[in-house]
């Protein structure tokens, strides 16, 4: 298997996608695409259904209705632990086995996929270097020794080790203090841009979400209202759009010197 | 006779009945691992059958033991009278605490741990293998190391349904009304539960990862 794409290099596809626990419809009606090179935000209050339509992706919830297409697959044809496999996922609570060193958590994908230590162990060294971790310093730790941001380094370099084409990531630098967030989140934005992965980023706060995507999806109530450039979603006339910017500005406000918020879209 | 006397004079027999008595226990306390702890991993699965399985179990814990020694006499294949039906009972007593602690320790795995662990794609055997079970060893030794105490205690009673092992003194001696001899059985039962105990402790935090 290679991550070679169909011509129009489609990594993920939702067609009219719903989901529903008994009879209470949680997501309905969600189409979007996801092209390598892309940030796709899933933007939306609490609730709105964003998380749920990520774990739609990597199948950890099943569809009710619509269909998802992974690497132009349809997502059934995946055998489900293959298919994770291949979809790199970095949650807010990081999830790191506390029983393993820092080395054997970036392992976990390749050692499971039974690549040759040697390329393995040269794997990890990448890993942790990408995400700006000594190897020297960190390998031989084990997650509690580390800080909150260090262990969402791991993560995300545990989601990339088996170099998947297609990245999930639920709210990773949710937990966060401010200062690292901010560096994390600067940091990710240059990652992302030289990967060319096809990332699904769920959050709920629109600064990182202008800061990092390169479209904004916003959700609510379990659909998705629309799909935004970053800066056609400031001057959005839609309610909820709208507050969010809204809440922004309040944000803004109540510092003094606001920093001016730069999307990674606008720029490109 | 004094109860140092006894001592020398019946070492072999407290010797043969120790080793009488751990069998007993080791016996019982291999079936109920080997019910218990599988058993508790399927219970973190199955929430409807978790409150039947734990209820059974904990009423067996309240029936006084020597009742169970004896309603197990008549049951066929499992009862009658000797070694067999003491370690069917023993193991019964040996089943709560494992099942349990086992329970207790796989539910108690942090939940994001298990989200990343399916979502890189682990199969739900590697979880259990390589996440849920190293993580909660402790909590499941904790458990097994419970229930051996509790069977070295019970297993005294054993000797009342011809089992053997120490308590054959201890029921001596309290028809004969001597002190040497109850102590001859219950002071190595004593030191049997305390060097378990340690033994097990010894394991439990060599498995800790």
């Amino acid at each position: 298997m290679n991550t070679a794409l169909g011509a129009d290099g489609l990594a993920v596809e939702l067609r009219n996608v719903g989901y529903r626990v008994d009879k209470r419809q949680i997501v309905s009606g969600v189409s979007f695409k996801v092209a390598p090179g892309e940030t796709l935000i899933l933007l939306g209050r609490s609730g709105a259904g964003k998380t749920t339509t990520l774990k739609l992706i990597n199948r950890l919830l099943e569809t009710s209705s619509g269909e998802i297409f992974v690497e132009r697959r349809s997502q059934l044809e995946w055998d489900p632990i293959q298919l994770r496999r291949r979809i790199g996922y970095v949650i807010q609570d990081v999830g790191l086995f506390p029983h393993w060193t820092v080395e054997q958590n970036v392992a976990m994908v390749p050692r499971l996929e039974s690549w040759p230590e040697s390329r393995v162990r040269q794997r990890v060294r990448e890993m942790m270097e990408l995400v700006g971790l000594d190897v020297a310093k960190f390998a031989a730790r084990k997650p509690s020794e580390l800080s909150g941001g260090q262990r969402q380094r791991v993560g995300v370099a545990r989601a990339l080790a088996a170099d998947p084409p297609i990245l999930l990531m639920d709210e990773p630098f949710g937990a966060l203090d401010p200062v690292t967030r901010a560096e994390l989140q600067r940091e990710f934005c240059e990652l992302a841009a030289r990967l060319e992965k096809a990332i699904v980023f769920v959050t709920h706060d629109l600064r990182e979400a202008l800061l990092i995507g390169t479209r904004i999806g916003l959700f609510a109530e379990g659909h998705l209202a629309a799909i935004y450039k970053p800066d056609e979603f400031l001057h959005s006339s839609d309610a909820e759009a709208r507050a969010f910017v809204d809440s922004l500005g309040a944000e803004e406000g109540r510092e003094r010197s606001s920093p001016k918020v730069t999307g990674r879209g606008r720029k490109a | 006779m004094s109860f140092w006397n006894f001592l020398i004079n019946y070492r072999a027999e407290i010797f043969s009945r120790t080793l009488e008595h751990l069998i007993l226990v080791s016996a019982a306390m291999l079936v109920a691992v080997l019910i218990g702890i599988p058993l508790g991993i399927a219970l973190v699965r199955r929430p409807n059958l978790r409150r039947w399985v734990l209820g059974a179990a904990n009423v067996i814990q309240t029936i006084p033991s020597l009742a169970l020694f004896g309603f197990l006499i008549p049951v066929p294949f499992l009862g009658g009278i000797g070694a067999r039906t003491a370690t069917v009972a023993l193991a019964l007593y040996a089943l709560l605490p494992i099942l349990q602690n086992t329970y207790t320790g796989i539910a108690g795995v942090d939940p994001a741990v298990l989200e990343s662990a399916r979502g890189m794609g682990m199969t739900s055997r590697q979880i259990l293998r390589d996440v849920q079970l190293p993580l909660s060893i402790a909590v499941i030794l904790a458990g097994v190391r419970v229930a051996a105490i509790i069977c070295i205690g019970i297993a005294t009673i054993a000797a009342a349904i011809g089992a053997g092992g120490l308590g054959v003194f201890i029921f001596r001696g309290v028809a004969m009304v001597s002190n040497s001899v109850i102590l001859a059985g219950a002071i190595p039962a004593a030191l049997l539960a305390i060097g378990v105990d340690i033994l097990l402790g010894l394991v439990e935090k060599k498995l800790t990862p």
